[in-house]
């Protein structure tokens, strides 16, 4: 049994059915416990005082926002290659989760910038990068609601998604030539020898496996809708048919 | 194809791009240290929604008399095809913004090894924004609403040419070095030149199924 079982979507609606309350759950556990633990159990950062808490938002937000794009290029790529509407559907579903996330990270990014740089927005390699992901959001959607034949839109936007992958990796080092940067580097790798303290570590890690959780239940619910309404369409064209 | 081009809408991009730097002033002021400071930036966002202004003619014109359905079935691949027309968007638009920007850079008081560079970049950087237009325009010659799409699409594939290009002019200007820059630019062409051939075609495909 392969995972090309589920590209079918009778199966890939019965596998998932319940699934999306077990992420959503687990997603809100997590977040319950990693938030109230990182909020009210966490000392304040010696220099950055209690907006430090922040943190536990922007960072799992960003990392969301990032990786809901990896999702869309690969569910692209998978229909491009063997045609599953499955993964189509997914493709489309992942976007607006993807800017939603994208603008909670701009957002927060703003309220921490304001106290700790003095600035709302400053034009900064890592802020604009993220600027122009959601810039991309936008154009792929846009495309896909100005499609009316579906395997049409899912082609074209899968070669945009394709093409704008590039250019979004492109745009986010060429930034750096451009400016340097306020934000600070990356304090949460695996393989850093310097990383934030442990004491904000921990929740960190469980607010980001909550948010992580939260986008496959989000990300599940609105494929199981895409695939309701791709169906219905199909009755309704089946039911006019009769008719006529 | 070239000559057929060439026969609409050859001035109104120029003209677009007069006026905009004609506003730029009236905009932010007509002290000329400052126009001076953003002139590099101007010229080239100037220059890119010029570009911007007849990227939905690349195809749109082909698609509605049938000239489309003809080129695409003809032995040439539909690479070449894309390529040819990007060449005549660039002849027609691209070519002629480079020729008119240092001319504009004067009325914005560009310092003069800038107007050099100036040329420099755009010669370079107009292919790549010929070439993204193209793209864009194959995604959605299809669409009754394209104008409108293919900005938003097209302008954030725009960002790395633009701003490769507007530091070589802005650096051109102060008199640094600009040799890294002028080869990322080219970098950013050639791979243009490359890869958005087939990625055009690819949507052209799919919008004459």
């Amino acid at each position: 049994m392969s995972i090309w079982t589920y590209a079918n979507p009778v199966r890939f609606m019965a596998f998932t059915k319940p699934l999306v309350p077990v992420f959503g759950a687990l997603s809100a556990l997590c977040l319950a416990v990693g938030l109230i633990w990182g909020f009210f159990f966490t000392p304040d950062d010696y220099r950055m005082g209690a907006t430090v808490k922040i943190f536990y938002i922007h960072v799992p937000s960003a990392l969301v926002a990032i990786n809901a794009w990896f999702v869309m290029l690969i569910a692209s790529l998978i229909w491009v290659i063997r045609r599953h509407h499955v993964s189509a559907l997914v493709a489309r579903a992942a976007a607006p989760i993807g800017a939603t996330m994208t603008v909670i990270a701009l957002i927060t990014g703003a309220v921490w910038g304001q106290p700790m740089w003095g600035t709302w927005w400053e034009w900064d390699p890592r802020l604009t990068s993220f600027l122009i992901l959601f810039l991309f959001y936008i154009g792929y959607m846009a495309l896909w609601e100005a499609i009316e034949n579906p395997d049409s839109a899912a082609d074209l936007t899968s070669i945009l998604c394709l093409v704008g992958s590039v250019f979004a990796i492109l745009s986010r080092y060429a930034v750096n030539f451009w400016n340097q940067g306020l934000h600070q580097g990356a304090s949460m790798s695996l393989d850093a020898e310097e990383n934030v303290s442990d004491v904000f570590w921990y929740p960190a890690v469980v607010t980001m496996a909550g948010f992580v959780l939260l986008f496959a239940a989000l990300l599940l619910l609105r494929t199981r809708t895409e695939i309701r309404a791709r169906r219905l369409n199909a009755l309704l064209l089946r039911e006019r048919m009769q008719d006529a | 194809m070239l000559a057929v081009r060439a026969g609409g809408g050859f001035g109104l991009g120029l003209a677009f791009f007069l006026i905009v730097v004609v506003l730029v002033p009236f905009g932010v002021g007509p002290e000329t240290g400052r126009l001076a400071l953003i002139a590099p930036g101007v010229l080239w966002i100037g220059a890119l929604l010029a570009c911007l202004l007849s990227l939905d003619r690349i195809f749109a014109l082909d698609r509605e008399d049938g000239a489309l359905d003809l080129l695409v079935t003809a032995p040439l691949p539909l690479e070449a095809l894309v390529l040819g027309k990007s060449l005549a968007h660039w002849l027609t638009t691209g070519l002629p913004l480079c020729l008119a920007a240092p001319a504009l850079g004067i009325l914005l008081n560009l310092g003069w090894p800038g107007h050099l560079w100036l040329f420099v970049s755009l010669l370079i950087g107009t292919p790549a924004l010929s070439l993204i237009g193209a793209f864009g325009a194959a995604l959605t010659v299809g669409l009754r609403r394209g104008g409108m799409l293919l900005s938003i699409l097209v302008l954030p594939l725009y960002v790395p040419t633009l701003l490769f290009g507007a530091e070589i002019a802005r650096r051109g200007t102060e008199g640094m070095a600009v040799g890294t820059v002028l080869a990322l630019l080219g970098a950013v062409t050639l791979g243009c030149l490359a890869v958005l051939p087939f990625a055009a075609a690819a949507a052209l495909r799919v919008n004459l199924r």
